[in-house]
């Protein structure tokens, strides 16, 4: 089948709301975390701005700005020692543990890098309502308490119904639900929330909109502000807590990065109870494209936004997945992430479903460790595992 | 007679509240003895009904559960899990922390009165953690609080008592026990608050990032009750302005 939107002059305009879709007319949060992206130059800063942004107790956007620069990398073990110290400070030996679940595979948008992209000739499944139960009963046998509700962005196969009577079963084996869908309206994440949902993770992937716009050829996921704002919509939805990520790689990462952190930044000064959480995804190989892998964003590079994220928002919680091995993991529960997958499938129905029925992944993971081995592996350093940080009210 | 610390009615030894969050579980038993403690803070968003990792099997017998209302967001959602503590068999103390401020964690004075009414009402021991100004602390005392906790310092900073010029004016206006809360981050600081005439210290960050958390239970403990002993002695003459005059300046009155 040809794609028609391969060829740039049939592509609809990523810039502009597709009907249906809530414009927050009084946000000026998009065009500030443009602007702060656009001034950020990551070339001027020297040692000593460095050196002053670690001094710092409180640190300004400037500093973060400086802690993401190339001159802070030579500083990357005493960056690691001060997001140590913050982490301590906030979540004391303690460290998250929870599960994504994903329940549909099915997507309407094109996006080049993904596994899940309507063109990309994968099995495709989505859970009827039992078998995500049976899904979140093998979960919860694991001893595990919260859980992080995952679709492919397709509205029709996967519709805001559908989601919630997942999370509404979810409330009888979970204490904690998120989920990392396709971005919505503020209603919509209302009927959410009272479904048991509490924490929404939007990944904006890149905030550059031009490199977006040629990453994300196709469907709703190409209209670039709709996502950058699902965030506020979110938490305007009642939602506690909102998660934030680039997809590093895709683009500038040094940029990505601190637009990221400019959006949790801005959003928190405006919403100040709002919970804020980072992920710092890399690009991972996927299934008919093996050639898929973070760029100019090594280990050392990571390490470094981590760390920077933890250093500008010390209260934030930072997730880290299985896009990561199990030795970066396991070193950076104990520097500056807080909360860690444990038993993952990105997969659909990988506890339930026959092997030649099941979904295809959405990616390749790099750790499959089970709940028990990631527990213990806290635990030997020293952590605590935590099950459960909340209560829904 | 024996000094106690007493809150609505309850006696306790012990003046030293004991986190219990932040650390590995496996160690509460050791530091909850170590600190002599008999209380003991439990968030209640961390008392997991699994049986993996649930901090409710680890709590020594004996000890007062002081569950918290950490999570909540205004005195509705206070309320509403200081009654679920009740219901999961917690006891009848509540520690309210309202908290719509993700950064600082910096408590609202408003909600936490509004919530104190509420729950004292209902017959809770109700523990107001809040930020130590003299208005609202008149006003928790008014509502029914078995006691007042005012912050030292942000939640977790290890700062020491930031503000203690203003838990001072409460130790001398409040005729509850000030409990110093958040912020100390050693035991000098610890027993500074107690010097001062704060009836007891909660402290849990300090204690949990300790290389040896039940040794540094035990150093908090010995501090508290210095402080605690030397208030009790009456401190001695400290004079901070030079010199005292040697002869008096009243020696002019003749008759």
């Amino acid at each position: 089948m040809e794609i028609k939107e391969l060829d740039p002059a049939n592509r609809i305009n990523h810039m502009e709301y597709l009907p249906g879709m809530e414009v927050l007319e009084d946000s000026s949060i998009e065009s500030q975390v443009i602007a702060a992206m656009n001034g950020y130059d990551c070339d001027k800063y020297t040692a000593a701005d460095v050196r002053r942004a670690l001094a710092h107790d409180n640190r300004t956007p400037e500093d973060f700005g400086a802690l993401l620069s190339p001159a802070a990398l030579p500083f990357l073990e005493e960056i690691a020692q001060a997001a140590q110290a913050e982490t301590k400070k906030h979540f004391g030996n303690s460290v998250m543990m929870f599960t994504p679940l994903y329940i549909a595979n099915y997507c309407e948008n094109y996006c080049i890098y993904c596994g899940f992209n309507c063109h990309n000739k994968i099995n495709r499944l989505k859970l009827n309502i039992d078998d995500v139960e049976k899904e979140m009963q093998a979960i919860a046998e694991t001893g595990l308490q919260e859980v992080l509700i995952l679709t492919g962005e397709s509205r029709k196969m996967s519709d805001v119904k559908y989601i919630g009577e997942a999370c509404k079963v979810a409330r009888k084996y979970f204490k904690v639900i998120g989920i990392e869908v396709y971005p919505m309206n503020s209603d919509e994440y209302a009927y959410l929330h009272e479904c048991g949902v509490d924490y929404v993770t939007v990944f904006q992937e890149t905030y550059n909109s031009d490199k977006y716009e040629t990453l994300h050829l196709a469907g709703h996921k190409r209209i670039f502000p709709y996502r950058l704002n699902a965030q506020e919509r979110a938490i305007r939805g009642g939602m506690r807590g909102v998660g934030f990520a680039a997809l590093l790689g895709l683009a500038d990462f040094r940029k990505d990065a601190f637009a990221t952190g400019m959006h949790a930044y801005l959003l928190q000064r405006k919403y100040p109870h709002a919970e804020i959480a980072f992920s710092c995804p890399r690009l991972r190989p996927i299934i008919n494209n093996d050639k898929i892998n973070p760029k100019d964003v090594h280990e050392p590079q990571l390490l470094q936004v981590i760390c920077a994220y933890r250093l500008f928002m010390p209260f934030a919680s930072i997730t880290i997945s299985t896009r990561e091995c199990e030795r970066f993991r396991n070193n950076i529960i104990n520097i500056a992430a807080t909360k860690i997958s444990a038993g993952v499938s990105v997969g659909i129905g990988e506890r339930t479903q026959p092997e030649d029925k099941k979904g295809d992944e959405q990616f390749e993971i790099s750790d499959g460790r089970n709940v028990d081995e990631v527990y213990n592996a806290i635990k030997e350093q020293g952590l605590q595992p935590v099950m459960s940080d909340y209560i829904y009210v | 007679m024996e000094d106690k610390l007493i809150l609505n009615g309850h006696e306790f030894t012990s003046r030293f509240i004991l986190g219990s969050g932040k650390y590995s579980l496996d160690l509460i038993k050791a530091a909850v003895e170590h600190a002599g403690a008999q209380i003991i803070t439990l968030a209640l968003r961390r008392a997991a009904t699994g049986d993996v990792a649930n901090i409710l099997d680890y709590i020594p017998e004996g000890v007062t559960l002081l569950p918290n209302t950490s999570g909540a967001r205004n005195a509705d959602e206070a309320v509403r899990i200081a009654r679920l503590a009740r219901e999961l068999g917690c006891g009848d103390f509540i520690k309210i922390e309202c908290i719509r401020d993700s950064k600082y964690l910096l408590p609202d004075n408003y909600e936490t009165a509004k919530a104190t009414e509420i729950l004292a009402k209902e017959g809770f021991v109700v523990m107001p953690y809040m930020y130590p100004d003299l208005n609202a602390a008149r006003d928790m005392a008014n509502a029914g609080a078995a006691c007042i906790m005012p912050l030292g310092a942000p939640i977790g900073s290890n700062k020491g008592i930031c503000t203690k010029e203003f838990i001072k004016i409460l130790i001398d206006e409040i005729d509850l026990p000030i409990i110093v809360d958040a912020g100390i981050g050693k035991p000098s600081q610890a027993c500074e608050a107690m010097e001062m005439g704060a009836a007891a210290v909660m402290a849990n960050t300090a204690i949990a990032t300790a290389g040896d958390i039940a040794a540094m239970a035990g150093a908090f403990k010995k501090a508290i009750e210095a402080g605690r002993t030397a208030y009790l002695s009456g401190m001695g003459r400290v004079i901070d302005k030079g010199a005292a005059a040697s002869s008096p300046l009243t020696g002019f009155i003749t008759e």
